[in-house]
């Protein structure tokens, strides 16, 4: 190994401990501070001096602790040229002093979860909850983030230094909801992880049909939230739907990149671990009283398909049974238009179409590609051809994504 | 992607101390939570395995336990984003051993499990 390799296999071994760590660093840090934005600069202070240090001295055992030791000097240091900080000061020096306590488990848990919900603070737009979730929870780098989201670094930066701005300007402190709210911030939490997950699992733009690293990002922090908040069944219900809409991601992509839809794909290649994983989730949120929340009942559908073997063997009537349990629940056209398509699987089309009408008729999903998809297959499967054709071009001059426009095409050209 | 970790170790004499167990548990409980740690068991002496082996056509069962000094001890299956944060994890599970079962020596293997990225159709 030359010089460079070693260091470059170095600086891989530090930011796979990055990975692990930073998470639990930026949330002990804004305990501290009271200030998420100071919290993670502090502590890619410390990775740059671990950058700096451990090629030469190695990897601390600890490697955590010592990130931890080394934030808080910088802490220190921060605060003493800040003197209207004075009073924190002697708080932190205190703290410190105090510090090395043997099992400071429960302490992490909180901290974790109080990072949690100041990402995914309602004072942020939606993209800012999803750019700071994916670099404190997440650990990712702007680069990264960029890259996921398509977006220029720039820009992300950015997106990030307001985020953190507007945070400091509207006084949002390091703490737990109120336990009134406590819901609703949960909701915005689960909502800013699945918009993650589902941005990698169906890209609204660009050319892959799907990108499964940020479906797996979503996924560790839907698993994450499971171990913060195992008492949540909603918690529990997104983890079960994410597990189980990610079994199949293998086989959602054909050889040449092309989306394969559900009825086509090859069950052999969905993953049973996952499945398995899900599965277990998805019985916690039941057990835990959580049957009819909106995830947990998005993945007890995810989960008629992942138990059947063949596509004949899906339980359609369940599926559209739960879909009009689901619309009731959290009424929205995209889950009618869902329940559409499982009525006509389970037997009736008519049905089914006359569903998807009344969801065209109502014009909130103007613009939405699955619409006349949904619609040019209902037709078909009745027979009027000439009719799903022009559903099938209307859905494929909609749709920002490359891969399923041509999938929306072909339909279009196989009604003749 | 995943990695599988395989850990090899002479069968101790002695059953492991209650403090190595302790902080194995809470370890595998960190890695959990993280969604890093998808799934891990400890395996049994190979007294109680089998081997089927094909060889020159031939299929053939042979109980345990076996001649080799060192056993399957346990494994782990992990979820995440380099083989680096793979090697991580095992690394301070092998550090707990280190530091709580003295004279104790193993040697901990960190396999790819091959996933989908592995079959990226050629660009």
């Amino acid at each position: 190994m030359t010089g460079t390799d070693a260091l470059l296999a170095a600086h891989r071994a530090i930011e796979a401990v990055w990975r692990i760590e930073s998470a639990r660093l930026v949330a002990g840090l804004a305990r501290l501070v009271d200030d998420v934005g100071l919290a993670e600069e502090l502590a890619q202070d410390a990775l740059l001096i671990a950058l700096e240090q451990w090629p030469e001295a190695g990897v601390p055992d600890n490697p955590g602790a010592w990130l931890m030791a080394t934030a808080k000097h910088r802490a220190i240091d921060h605060l003493r040229r800040r003197s209207r900080y004075e009073r924190k000061l002697q708080e932190i020096g205190r703290d410190i002093e105090s510090r090395p306590g043997p099992d400071p488990d429960d302490h992490i848990r909180d901290d974790m979860l109080r990072l949690v919900f100041t990402a995914c603070h309602p004072a942020l737009t939606t993209e800012a909850r999803v750019a700071l979730t994916l670099r404190l929870l997440g650990g990712l780098t702007t680069t990264e983030i960029a890259r996921a989201f398509l977006a220029t670094e720039p820009a992300v930066a950015q997106r990030i230094v307001r985020a953190k701005r507007t945070l400091a300007t509207k006084g949002v402190r390091f703490e737990m909801p109120s336990p009134g709210d406590l819901a609703a911030r949960l909701a915005s939490v689960l909502e800013v992880v699945y918009l993650i997950f589902n941005e990698g699992y169906s890209a609204t733009a660009g050319d892959d049909w799907t990108r499964p690293d940020l479906c797996h990002e979503a996924l560790r922090l839907g698993r994450l939230l499971t171990g913060l908040l195992p008492r949540e069944p909603e918690v529990h219900g997104l983890a079960a739907l994410m597990e189980l809409q990610a079994s199949r991601l293998r086989a959602r992509t054909g050889p040449d990149g092309a989306p394969v839809l559900l009825p086509d794909q090859d069950r052999r290649l969905w993953d049973r671990l996952l499945i398995r994983r899900g599965l277990e989730a998805l019985e916690r949120a039941e057990s835990l009283g959580g049957a009819f929340g909106p995830y947990a009942l998005q993945a007890a559908i995810a989960a008629c398909h992942a138990r059947a073997a063949r596509p004949e063997d899906t339980d359609w009537e369940r599926v559209a049974a739960l879909y009009r349990v689901l619309v009731h629940v959290s009424p929205s056209p995209v889950v009618e238009l869902n329940r559409a398509v499982a009525v006509a699987m389970a037997g009736d089309p008519a049905r089914g179409l006359e569903i998807a009408d009344a969801v065209a008729a109502d014009k909130a999903l103007r613009g939405y590609p699955q619409l006349p998809a949904v619609r040019g297959d209902l037709l078909a499967r009745l027979g009027r051809t000439d009719e799903a054709r022009r559903e099938f071009e209307r859905a494929a001059a909609l749709t920002g994504n490359e891969r399923e426009r041509a999938l929306f095409l072909a339909r279009a050209a196989d009604c003749g | 992607m995943r990695y599988m970790v395989l850990l090899r170790a002479a069968q101790p004499d002695t059953p492991p101390p209650a403090d190595l167990m302790e902080a194995i548990a809470k370890l595998g409980q960190e890695a959990t939570v993280a969604g890093a740690l998808l799934d891990t068991a400890g395996l049994a002496p190979s007294a109680s395995a089998a081997a089927v082996r094909l060889a020159e056509g031939d299929l053939k069962v042979t109980d345990g336990p076996f001649a080799e000094s060192k056993e399957l001890i346990s494994y782990a299956l992990y979820d995440v984003r380099s083989k680096e944060e793979a090697v991580e994890w095992t690394a301070r599970f092998m550090r707990l051993h280190r530091d709580l079962w003295e004279g104790w020596e193993g040697e901990a293997e960190v396999v790819k499990v091959l996933g989908p990225e592995d079959f990226a159709p050629p660009a």
